[in-house]
């Protein structure tokens, strides 16, 4: 019966592939759509990021950047340098 | 105090015309009383697909800009008697009307009608921010195409960014057995990428184009599939719970006949 199934049933469709463009594309649509999302993830960052090194905001880019059939959020933070107090790991 | 409804999908062709047209002549056909408005300026269609574009003598541009009142410009339907138009101008563009002289003549007119439905011009300019001045309620009309949903998209943001009453969505032109096929997005998918309320789903149906091609709206035929769809979306909107009824592909011939008789499915 599987076997009939799979034979009256095929599932080959072209809309998995339609589906996955879309999704990615709006990633991208929806955070263009809204510079000010951008800026408060800019600035989640530097709060995140300050408490172990000290950064150059000025220079500090981020964006969403379509590689490889996925949408990644890349960020360039240029580190002055690392705060003493948080330089080694703890267990 | 009528309600105000644009009918809008950024996208252009994906059926908003045909979308107001049947919608208005729905609600029409159940007693209400439905003014037309047609906002694409320079590009007037709803006219044609009403059938009524040998009556116009004033339009929308004129009304707005105080040549003549709103009810010379009214063109009443030929075949039902609470049902109007109101074309729009095909010799200026869209830059001859603002927001704020839209959002006006809807309020005026919402006075007189229950419902004002306004089909919105394609893309997000101008013509979009006037066609959405007035309205207390969206339509977003999409087709089951990664373009056009794309479009939707955009359109749902913009109209978040203006703080438009929970949007609601059509989707238009669905092939049935390509869905069953895998080969078109399905209602689910659309929704599922979205995430706005579905409104309701209309087949893609050859009946359209012939009730185009006549100016007659094709809920007025009988046995138009995508007629009976646009009837219960008009049903919808005046607050009835009609459920959403499955897709059945209109699959015939032998393979469709030993899948139902081997798998049991319909």
């Amino acid at each position: 019966m599987d076997f009939l199934m799979k034979l009256f049933n095929k599932e080959s469709g072209s809309k998995d592939v339609a589906k996955e463009r879309l999704r990615l594309v709006l990633v991208h649509d929806r955070a263009s759509v809204a510079p000010h999302v951008m800026q408060a993830i800019k600035e989640d960052i530097i709060r995140v990021i300050s408490k172990y090194m000290e950064i150059d905001e000025s220079r500090m880019e981020v964006d969403l950047a379509n590689t490889n059939n996925a949408v990644a959020l890349t960020a360039s933070i240029p580190v002055m340098r690392v705060r003493r107090g948080h330089s080694e790991t703890e267990a | 105090m009528g309600v105000g409804i644009v009918v809008t999908s950024g996208k252009g062709g994906v059926g908003k015309t045909t979308t107001t047209a049947n919608l208005g002549t729905a609600l029409a056909m159940m007693g209400k009383t439905v003014a037309l408005v047609d906002a694409d300026i320079g590009l007037r269609n709803l006219d044609v697909v009403m059938g009524l574009e040998n009556r116009i003598v004033y339009d929308l541009v004129d009304v707005v800009q105080g040549f003549c009142r709103l009810k010379q410009a009214l063109i009443k339907d030929r075949r039902l008697e609470n049902l109007y138009l109101l074309p729009a101008a095909q010799t200026k563009d869209k830059t001859a009307v603002s927001p704020d002289q839209m959002r006006s003549l809807v309020e005026e007119m919402k006075r007189e009608f229950d419902y004002v439905i306004v089909d919105c011009p394609a893309g997000i300019e101008q013509g979009f921010r006037n066609a959405i001045a007035g309205a207390d309620e969206a339509v977003i009309v999409t087709t089951p195409e990664v373009s056009a949903v794309r479009d939707a998209d955009r359109i749902i943001g913009l109209l978040e960014a203006e703080e438009m009453r929970e949007p609601r969505l059509i989707i238009n032109r669905i092939r049935p057995a390509m869905v069953k096929k895998g080969d078109m997005m399905d209602i689910d998918d659309v929704l599922d990428i979205l995430a706005i309320k579905l409104l309701g789903v209309v087949p893609d149906d050859e009946t359209i184009v012939v009730s185009t091609n006549r100016g007659e709206p094709a809920v007025l035929q009988h046995g138009s599939r995508a007629g009976e769809a646009y009837k219960n979306i008009a049903r919808r909107i005046m607050g009835e719970d009609v459920p959403f009824l499955p897709l059945t592909a209109g699959e015939d011939g032998l393979f469709g006949w030993l899948r139902r008789l081997l798998v049991g499915e319909k």
